[in-house]
């Protein structure tokens, strides 16, 4: 499923992350946001290679994935669709986009469609408060926008 | 690394860099007041006769502006102006609603809302021919005008009158991806005197007479908390940068970091001199890639032109600076959970004392400020205590950057003294409530924080009112509410931000809060009682004096302000089963006008649920019978009345 | 040292400068509730039941984690204080699964006893907050955990993590989500867990707990057909009175045999006596080993908690380890070959229960390699010191007022050699004693090895015999072998016979013991007054070495003809495997 193999590029990328920082004090979580770059998100295999290669327990791994919203142990869908939920945003209705994407894709927040075309996200203030309410598909910033023009927006992704 | 003589003469090079933006930087370089800007020694520095300054900020990136600046190349280059022109990439100039942003100098002219569409014009007019685009200018009034564009056409705009730049005062003037920009408008400037001409005592004394307090949440003294650290004695200190900027609603620091990066690494290194560490880390959000790479550019660039590094300016003082980028978690804006997080661990705070000036990262003496605190720091050494206490309040010295947004026509960054109204703040420079609402309140401080009603308007913002009056100054973070806003629904945001942002560690916040919410959620609901009320008193009391961490102690504040200024509100949901701002579904109740509706079923056939049906009655002038919603059916979507062209659908 | 004033309540109290304010409070005579404070193990101030009000503080502070600092006023009682630790605790119990009734810790939780103390009449929140009951995880042989029952003090993550290097539960998620869990949802038995139950013995409450057996061993007593043998461990008789409120460090031997005998056993044996057969056998293999240049450390092999974790982060030393069986495992395999043939009994009939201070034991006896010649697994069922104290209670007898009696014949008596194995350091003096006697052929008179006795986590000592120098350590508590091997593994230390407990202080306090709450484990140090009770069993010993007990010298001439033969490797010996750490 998560496609985990040892002799791909991707699992070199892996172990030269851990070698470059492994004497680094407290790099674990550079390590897994480097890691999640490479794999788009953080599955057991790519873990365990991070637990043993920093010598710390898998446990403790995981502890530190689930805390950090940034961290998924699900896969992402290729466009991450992404809505802020800031209080700016929020005041603005973005709990309306949020439940219209749902709707429009089928999915609820933090999974991914069957296709793994799109996931959706919840997400704290991106810091583009002016432009409320914001969502992000990928890189692609979206601002005052209403629930109506996202069968719009999404389309432009579909094919 | 360089000498400070040496930093003069960078400083004089690069001056043409900036000459042509003139009228921006005379009042503080010498060099560039009353003088044509061109006759500034050019050196081997190819100059420009026209310089655009493209906003790359977050607002107006998305707003489009990188398309923008694409656009502006291919139109220079089509007229052959490559020679005349520089495009200048900066950060956030503040006006993030009116995005995207470009200012053309020498004039000074902003135009905001440009569009693609736009730049041929531009090019022709302004830069070709010297006449300027009014129907583009920042100042409504001057878009307003008639004829040649005038000087007074090009003062800023309401907006920016009441502003009073300090911790953004390069915030888009400057290129902050090229060091010497910054060293041309003064830049590490500071550093050089603190490090020549003052002792580390020297440079603590002068930010405790300043009076700076800490921008990022209390409001501590931070030349206190300097010399908290520097009578710890230890061989190893820290000095961490607080850029994990997670009050939502508040992008002060993103704006800083952006646009004027080297600032905050001056200030790092000024503390590390000041208290007598080497090592400064930065730890800034995951969510803000642009204001990485800026400062990763920075950190190179300093590193590259000699300025940190070992021996800085010929001095036994060394100082390196690394990233750490936090993963999307609030409670690391708290000090001791920051630390645990760039020691690689979950974020959890950790008991106080021992206090991270005795005990901090890596167990070593360490003091963390935010990003817009130090951003402070470098003016306060160069223009004195004095200068800095002259601004502001007695107890709240300088200005303080507010990012204000919600139900307000300008939102965006602004910097005003200590002390301005909040209604100066929402009317004079905000531009007041869009679509003739009322305001109903501000809210300020974020989860720690609380609102302010509509008849605390007048009052001054400064640490100590803000907190009389139930809320706090936080990172600066300032949302405004209409009147369609629930203050119960509002409270209810903001503890199930707290209740998913807990850290999990303490009882009080981890459960104390979701207790909080599930009563909130009740309320919304239409089932609370009254006493529900006492027992988020009680409740908020405990979690306020029993948390392990300033963010728990502090998680109740949004509940309690709303109870204290609008606690009727609570009632007419617990009492009279009623949401007077229309926004608690469950209390909603959606009706059709029998007289005004015609009968045309559009309602029924949109309806997800089949909830409207015919009646018997056909309104006098009408031909078909009128609808009728079935309120045990209905959900309250609120599909019925956004379709009805009738207006026959109200909501109550 | 810089002494402190301080006032608590408004007694002056003077205390060493670092003092926390919780230990003051001890030394002014006032009680502070705490929870998740275990000394030494879990300083983290998390849950917020020893607040206090300082005078100048802004909001309250934990005892357990504030300094004195001069002049410092307390107040421990205020109606502030009372009233938000009741909240935090109703907020704690709103939480909880409160089937306390059910519940293996019931009288025994730390959280019962506050709830009490703290005087929580009503919890006006539904329980576990409306949601609905999360599976239990109990397919480990060792350790049962129910999220349900956990409080999120930490006590278990800090001492697998932090004591004893294990790391196979930690705090995932966070905010109202937050649990201790294995990481993506595994249960126990598919991490590198070591089965040490270690977090059992400082869960409050009934969080972690021991896979019980006692269903099976009820079933075989109450089967005519069956032929059930206990064993009591060397570390039980010096715990097992507590359950029954004797003082810590109370030695009742005889009573525990005369308990387990009216629960309607056909025999109780001491596993001292396997213990002594351990000593001849890694005895010898010690000899064997020094005197023909074997493998160099050789490490015990008596703690399975200690195999598994070498077995998961040390493969590389398998081959140090001794391949004697536990003790325990050796008795057993004794009892159905030896012992079956010489009362006639058919070893298939034959139910063997060992009573442990270990969880670890548990998972031991499952092993493949556990089985002896006739087939049989060496042990059926192994219970804990608990479980059997327990079981005691089921059946109504009045254990402190039990008169004396002593284990059955033949394999009942037993060397001080044994009695010590309990105490880290044990395993070590008794195997000294042994080897000294055998090397110099003489029967010394001095065997009280000193140097080894102590509950430091690691001991080191040249022990001279015979001319030859032999450099021993003695280590107790996973986290201080993980230290020592490493330097070995480093290259920076060098031993000849090195002595492992996984548990700190050894299997007097084990993770089978009877549970002690924080407010006495903190304050009081378990492991030496449970082992100084051994010690001073030891002494009363008629025969103090091994190789002195009779029964041995009979096993010996009647069955396994010497130590090291090859039926003897057949029936006690074993082998190691490399096990998967991540």
């Amino acid at each position: 499923m998560s496609g985990f193999s040892e002799n791909d590029e991707k699992y070199q990328k892996l172990l030269e992350i851990i070698e470059t920082n492994k004497n680094v004090r407290g790099s674990l979580i550079r390590v897994l946001h480097d890691s999640q770059e490479v794999y788009g998100y953080l599955p057991i295999e790519v873990q365990k290679v991070i637990a043993e290669g920093l010598g710390v327990p898998l446990a403790e791994v995981y502890g530190v994935v689930t805390f950090y919203a940034q961290f998924s142990v699900k896969p992402k869908g290729d466009y991450r669709v992404s809505v802020c939920l800031g209080t700016a945003c929020y005041v603005k209705g973005s709990d309306k986009l949020l439940e219209r994407l749902e709707e429009e894709l089928g999915v609820s927040v933090g999974d991914c469609t069957a296709d793994g075309r799109f996931s959706i996200e919840a997400c704290r203030c991106i810091g583009a408060c002016g432009l409320a309410p914001v969502f992000t598909i990928n890189k692609d910033v979206y601002g005052k926008k209403e629930p109506d023009d996202i069968p719009g927006i999404l389309a432009k992704y579909r094919d | 690394m360089i000498t400070v003589k040496e930093l003069n003469e960078l400083r004089i090079k690069a001056l043409p860099k900036i000459a042509v933006r003139k009228k921006v930087f005379e009042g503080r370089i010498p060099e560039l007041a009353g003088r044509a800007a061109p006759e500034i020694s050019p050196g081997d520095e190819k100059t420009y006769r026209v310089h655009v300054l493209c906003c790359a900020g977050t607002g107006c990136k998305s707003s489009g502006s990188d398309v923008l600046r694409e656009e502006f190349e291919r139109i220079i280059a089509k007229y052959g102006l490559q020679d005349d022109v520089q495009i200048v990439k900066t950060g956030c100039f503040g006006l993030c609603a009116e995005g995207p942003i470009v200012v053309i100098y020498p004039e000074d002219a902003m135009y905001c809302r440009v569009e693609a569409s736009d730049i041929e014009e531009i090019v022709t007019e302004h830069i070709m021919n010297g006449r300027i685009v009014r129907r583009l200018l920042e100042n409504p009034e001057a878009r307003e005008g008639e004829g040649d564009v005038t000087d007074e056409d090009l003062e800023a705009g309401v907006f920016f009158r009441k502003q009073m730049r300090i911790a953004l005062h390069n915030c888009g003037r400057i290129n902050p991806e090229d060091i010497e920009e910054y060293v041309a408008a003064g830049g590490y400037q500071a550093l050089a005197k603190a490090l020549t001409e003052m002792t580390p005592d020297d440079v603590i004394k002068v930010m405790t007479d300043s009076g700076l307090r800490g921008r990022g949440g209390a409001g501590f003294p931070t030349g206190r908390k300097w010399l908290f650290a520097k009578n710890s004695v230890s061989d190893v200190k820290y000095v961490c940068c607080n850029a994990d900027e997670g009050d939502p609603g508040a992008f002060m620091d993103r704006s800083v970091l952006e646009g004027d990066p080297h600032e905050v690494l001056e200030a790092m290194a000024i503390a590390g001199y000041a208290i007598g560490a080497g090592q400064g880390y930065i730890y800034v959000r995951a969510e803000y890639p642009t204001a990485i790479e800026r400062l990763d550019i920075a950190i190179r660039q300093a590193e590259e032109y000699g300025i940190l590094g070992d021996g800085i300016f010929g001095t036994d003082f060394s100082f390196r600076i690394e990233l750490r980028l936090g993963a999307g978690a609030f409670v690391c804006g708290e000090e001791t959970a920051l630390m645990t997080s760039v020691e690689g661990h979950r974020g959890e705070p950790r008991p106080r004392p021992p206090f991270p000036a005795v005990k901090g990262l890596f167990a070593e003496p360490t003091i963390l400020n935010n990003v817009e605190t130090y951003a402070n720091v470098p003016q306060i050494i160069l223009k004195g205590a004095d200068w800095f206490k002259s601004i502001g309040t007695e107890k709240s010295p300088g200005a303080k950057v507010f990012a204000v947004g919600g139900k307000i026509k300008n939102t965006g960054l602004v910097e005003v003294p200590m002390g301005t109204t909040l209604r100066e703040i929402v009317y004079d420079i905000g531009g007041g409530i869009p679509n003739g609402k009322q305001f109903k309140a501000a809210q300020t401080g974020g989860p720690s924080g609380g609102c302010i009603p509509a008849s605390l308007i007048d009052t001054p913002i400064d640490y100590d009112s803000l907190t009389q009056i139930g809320s706090m100054m936080g990172s600066g973070g300032l949302i405004v509410m209409d009147e369609d806003t629930c203050m119960v629904d509002i409270a209810k945001f903001f503890l199930e931000f707290t209740v998913e942002e807990s850290c999990g560690k303490c009882p009080p916040c981890r459960i104390g809060t979701k207790r909080m919410y599930d009563i909130l959620d009740k309320i919304t609901r239409g089932e609370g009682e009254l006493s529900d009320i006492d027992d988020l008193y009680e409740l908020a009391d405990a979690i306020k004096s029993s948390a392990l961490c300033g963010l728990g102690q502090t998680a109740p504040n949004p509940v309690l302000s709303t109870l204290r200024y609008f606690k009727d509100e609570y009632v007419a949901h617990v009492v009279d089963k009623r949401c007077p701002a229309g926004v608690c579904k469950s209390l909603l109740q959606y009706n059709i006008d029998k007289e005004k509706c015609i009968g045309c079923g559009k309602c029924a056939r949109n309806c997800p649920v089949d909830a409207i049906s015919k009646t018997d009655y056909v309104a006098p002038g009408h031909k078909l019978p009128s609808l009728v919603i079935d309120s045990k059916k209905c959900v309250k979507c609120g599909v019925c009345m956004s379709g009805c062209k009738f207006g026959a659908v109200s909501k109550n | 040292m810089k002494m402190i004033n301080l006032k608590i309540d408004g007694i002056a109290v003077t205390v060493p400068e670092g003092t926390t304010i919780l230990e003051a409070a001890r030394a002014a005579g006032v009680r502070i509730p705490t929870l998740c404070f275990l000394k030494d193990v879990n300083e983290i101030g998390a849950c917020r039941m020893c607040v206090v009000e300082i005078k100048g503080a802004r909001a309250l502070q934990a005892a357990c984690v504030y300094p004195v600092s001069e002049g410092l006023e307390v107040i421990t009682n205020s109606a502030a204080v009372r009233k938000s630790r009741k909240i935090t605790l109703e907020l704690i119990l709103s939480n909880h699964d409160r089937s306390c009734l059910e519940c293996v810790r019931s009288q025994n939780c730390e959280l019962q006893t506050l709830a009490s103390e703290l005087g929580v009449t009503g919890i006006k929140f539904p329980e576990l907050g409306g949601r609905e009951l999360q599976p239990v995880d109990d397919l480990s042989y060792s350790v049962v955990r129910n999220p349900n029952k956990c409080v999120l003090c930490r006590r278990c993550v800090s001492i697998c993590k932090n004591v004893q290097t294990v790391g196979v539960i930690d705090t995932m998620e966070r905010g109202y989500r937050t649990v201790v869990a294995s990481p993506f949802g595994k249960n126990l038995a598919e991490t590198p867990c070591v089965n040490c139950g270690q977090c059992i013995a400082v869960c409050p409450v009934g969080a972690l707990t021991e896979k019980s057996e006692k269903d099976k061993v009820y079933e075989a007593i109450n089967d005519p057909d069956k032929y059930v043998v206990f064993q009591t461990a060397p570390a039980v008789r010096f715990s097992i009175g507590e359950a029954f409120g004797m003082p810590i460090g109370s030695r009742p031997t005889g009573k525990m045999v005369t308990a387990i005998r009216r629960l309607g056993v056909d025999k109780v044996f001491d596993t001292d006596t396997g213990a002594d057969l351990t000593i001849m056998e890694e005895g010898t293999e010690l000899i064997e080993r020094l005197q023909n240049g074997g493998k160099l450390p050789m490490i015990t092999s008596c703690s399975p908690g200690w195999i598994k974790f070498c077995e998961h982060n040390f493969p590389d030393f398998l081959d140090n380890l001794s391949s004697c069986k536990s003790p325990h495992e050796m008795f057993g395999a004794v009892v159905k070959t030896y012992f079956a043939g010489k009362e006639g009994i058919d070893p298939a009939k034959i139910f063997m229960v060992s009573v442990m201070p270990c969880t670890a034991k548990k998972f031991e006896a499952k092993r493949d390699e556990m089985k002896n010649s006739s087939g049989f697994a060496d042990v059926d069922a192994v219970i804990t010191t608990r479980e059997l104290a327990a079981m005691i209670k089921e059946n109504g007898i009045d254990f402190t007022n039990l008169p004396d009696s002593e284990f059955d014949d033949p394999m009942g008596a037993a060397s001080g050699a044994g009695v010590i194995f309990g105490a880290t350091g044990g395993v070590m003096e008794a195997a000294l004693r042994t080897v000294a006697d055998v090397l110099t052929g003489e029967d010394l008179k001095d065997i009280d090895y000193h140097a080894v006795r102590g509950v430091e986590g690691t001991k080191t000592a040249e022990v001279s015999i015979n001319g030859r120098t032999v450099r021993v350590a003695v280590v107790s508590g996973l986290g201080n072998a993980r230290k020592l091997l490493e330097s070995i593994r480093a290259g920076e230390a060098q031993y000849d016979f090195i002595e492992v407990m996984a548990c700190p202080g050894g299997c007097v306090n084990g993770g089978g013991q009877v549970i002690q709450p924080s407010c006495v484990r903190s304050w009081v140090d378990l492991r030496a007054i449970r082992a100084k009770a051994s010690y001073a069993e030891d002494l009363e010993m008629p025969i103090r070495k091994s190789h002195e007990n009779p029964a041995i010298k009979a096993l010996y001439s009647e069955f396994y003809g010497k130590p090291g033969s090859e039926k003897a490797h057949h029936d006690l010996h074993t082998h190691y495997q490399k096990r998967d750490n991540y």
